[in-house]
């Protein structure tokens, strides 16, 4: 791929309409997550503000920004303020590679899984930084639950998604969903259903939401790695939290539910409404299970998922080389 | 760069002779080691549900030792006793456990009726009995909600405050308030029951009987809510014993002591009801219990509303305001929510008590977090701390 001027503007465009979509993301999100959890727990939820509470989340927002940057003593502040930034990112590079539709795609990339597994690591930085910069004991147990978290749950995502890569033979994200046919038992989910599995539990702790969402468990760390941000800080850190939860849910909707393809009228809605499908589920999963403790989140990685995702592997392996 | 300090950045002691914190800080850090954290847990912190803090120091999340730190909600009700008038007194004990608060109105109402020796209506003990279960049943929703709220699990404390809205409704009918109840009187209940009470509490029943069936498929089931507390928190019952603990504590440890059957007061001697005991000592035996003790007040305010006579709820010849109680002391017990809530009273014949005892069961209760929580994780003391169901206020009285 060379890097022309017209690639060069295409991607600063793609760039602004990729924060277009984290924005409108995390305020839809929110919109729903209350929503939702206004179902699930029998009340009605935000009603007040616009009709049936629509523009509650903007609301929410504004305050966000009017508030004070409050920095606790003796905090090094250098860190303390890169940490909400560098959260926020590389999210930005990782949209990039995500094929929303057949020629909807900002950088068609061989290696695209790779570019977004790479930059997905470095979220967890942030996190280390946020806790120890603020000088808080609390933020620092987050943080160092953060990093044993994500490190255990990158592996077996990683290995979920090879077995979908040995299918196709392709790092390429728009190949891997061209592969796929347009029913729903065409789809990568049919032919790697354990993968799948795999790959949706690693995303809900690589998220860090409930039941895995220890880094910040509320009833135990008051916030965990968060605790001493507010206002902005607090809400780019909110922002880029609910960017990884749409990011995560695209490459599910892409390696593993046909990404763009469905049955009537391929196209980019497809994409939106499979990931946004994954997207309730998650929701619906955290209004619904208490939290695991920690010990037996990482012992649910190391012995159940690792040694599964690695046998995945290796049997997909096996059958494509002798069957296919 | 601000005064960051990277070598030592949480304040451990470098000069033996400097103070840290403040006094029980100070000396809870003195006999920490070096290589471990001492974290404060409150007294502003989600999952101590009020004002108690807890001091910890750990190495990693395990914990190696924990002190609860008391006296942020003390507001003086043994003081206040002793300069009130007992008719001036009767609301202070609705706030002292805000969540059971029947079972301290009859605590003092009960110790100043035995030294004055008055008799109570039969109607107003069924009545008695009826509120105090009412209120048990919601003290322990409540406690089911918060405690899954402790871990992790958000929704059930919704569906708690579901029922427990529907109790609400049933007693704020006869007491006319929906938190800090002062129905008892001495002698006798403040107001008596109407149709529309007899209705909804026959209502409730079945209703509760029914939720509490999904309440075990949505939660006591629950494979992650299972491992987070089997076996988590283990208090034997020479533990409970030497510590003093009561309630569902003690009884989850094995030894079915309930006052209502051991110590009987009112006309709890005439109800079938059993005591639910053990299975297990552990959080998730606690649990358990506690659930069984919201079945056995269903079926105690069954038979009392279907047996209820009629009559006087009050006594002709009701204390006044200007009563005097005559000299001497007293002690009276009842099961609450938590355990036993005890009030020992002495009076030297004046306008108001001489000297008056609360016997919380959550100060006793608490106590025995210290043992329970060593050696766990942060996350286990978090579960048995909820499991121990504390109301703050009344521990700190």
């Amino acid at each position: 791929m060379e890097l022309s001027l017209l690639s060069f503007v295409q991607i600063i465009i793609a760039c602004l309409l990729i924060i277009g979509l984290m924005v409108g993301n995390a305020v839809i999100m929110v919109y729903i997550e209350r929503k939702a959890a206004g179902f699930i727990q029998r009340r009605p939820g935000p009603y007040e503000v616009g009709p049936r509470g629509t523009i509650q989340a903007i609301c929410d927002a504004m305050k966000l920004l009017g508030k004070q940057l409050f920095i606790p003593g003796n905090v090094d502040w250098a860190l303390y303020f890169l940490a909400p930034v560098l959260a926020f990112l590389p999210v930005l590079v990782l949209f990039l590679p995500i094929p929303f539709g057949k020629y909807l795609t900002t950088l068609q990339v061989d290696d695209g899984i790779l570019l977004i597994l790479a930059f997905a690591g470095l979220g967890v930085i942030s996190n280390i930084l946020a806790g120890w910069a603020s000088n808080n004991k609390y933020g620092l147990l987050g943080a160092a639950r953060a990093v044993a978290q994500s490190v255990a749950y990158e592996i077996p995502m990683i290995m979920a998604l090879l077995a979908v890569v040995f299918l196709t033979g392709s790092l390429n994200l728009t190949a891997i969903v061209e592969r796929q046919g347009t029913w729903p038992w065409e789809w990568n989910i049919a032919y790697q259903p354990l993968a799948c599995f795999i790959y949706f539990v690693s995303l809900v702790g690589e998220t860090n939401r409930a039941p895995f969402d220890l880094p910040e468990a509320e009833s135990e760390l008051t916030a965990g790695f968060h605790t001493e941000y507010s206002g902005m800080g607090f809400a780019l850190f909110f922002l880029s939290e609910y960017a990884n939860m749409l990011l995560v849910s695209f490459v599910c909707a892409t390696f593993f539910l046909g990404g763009y393809r469905g049955p009537i009228l391929d196209g980019f809605w497809w994409t939106f409404i499979k990931a946004y499908a994954v997207m309730c589920v998650i929701v619906w999963l955290r209004w619904t299970f208490p939290r695991v403790r920690f010990d037996q989140l990482l012992n649910i990685n190391w012995k159940w998922l690792l040694p599964l995702s690695i046998l995945n592997l290796w049997v997909t392996a096996i059958i494509i080389k002798f069957i296919d | 760069m601000s005064g960051f300090n990277f070598i030592n950045p949480f304040g451990v002691r470098e000069d033996p002779g400097s103070f840290v914190g403040d006094r029980y800080t100070d000396n809870f850090s003195r006999k920490a080691r070096r290589d471990t954290i001492v974290l404060n847990l409150g007294p502003q912190h989600p999952s101590t549900h009020g004002v108690l803090r807890i001091l910890v120091e750990m190495e990693g999340e395990y914990i190696l030792r924990a002190e609860p730190v008391l006296g942020y909600l003390h507001r003086m009700h043994e003081k206040m006793a002793e300069v009130k008038t007992p008719w001036q007194f009767i609301p202070n004990m609705g706030r002292v456990d805000y969540l059971h608060p029947i079972s301290w109105n009859w605590a003092y109402v009960g110790a100043v009726e035995r030294l004055a020796g008055i008799e109570v209506p039969e109607r107003a003990e069924y009545l008695r009995i009826i509120s105090c279960e009412l209120n048990r049943i919601a003290s322990h929703l409540m406690w089911w909600g918060a405690f899954v709220m402790d871990l992790g699990g958000v929704t059930p404390i919704l569906y708690a405050f579901e029922e427990r809205e529907k109790i609400n409704d049933i007693l704020q009918i006869v007491t006319g308030s929906r938190l800090t109840l002062s129905y008892f009187r001495f002698g006798g209940v403040s107001t008596d029951i109407d149709d529309r009470f007899e209705r909804l509490t026959r209502e409730f029943i079945p209703y509760l009987r029914e939720r509490l069936k999904m309440y075990k498929a949505l939660v006591t089931d629950n494979i992650i809510f299972r491992r987070r507390l089997e076996g988590i928190g283990p208090m034997d019952l020479d533990l409970c014993q030497r510590y003093g603990a009561t309630g569902p504590i003690l009884r989850a440890a094995g030894l079915a002591y309930d006052t209502r059957r051991d110590i009987p007061y009112g006309l709890y001697d005439r109800f079938e009801f059993d005591i639910p005991c053990g299975p297990s000592n552990d959080s998730y035996g606690r649990y358990l219990l506690r659930l069984a003790e919201v079945g056995t007040s269903l079926d105690i305010i069954e038979q009392a509303i279907e047996s209820i006579p009629d009559g006087p709820i009050k006594i002709a010849k009701a204390p006044k305001a200007n009563y005097k109680l005559p000299a001497g002391e007293t002690f009276f017990a009842v099961e609450g929510g938590r355990g036993q809530v005890g009030v020992h009273l002495v009076s030297d014949g004046g306008q108001c008590p001489y000297r008056i005892k609360l016997r919380a069961p959550g100060y006793s209760n608490l106590s025995l977090f210290a043992e329970a929580a060593k050696g766990t994780l942060l996350a286990d003391a978090i579960a048995i701390l909820g499991s121990l169901d504390l109301v703050i206020p009344e521990v700190d009285r």
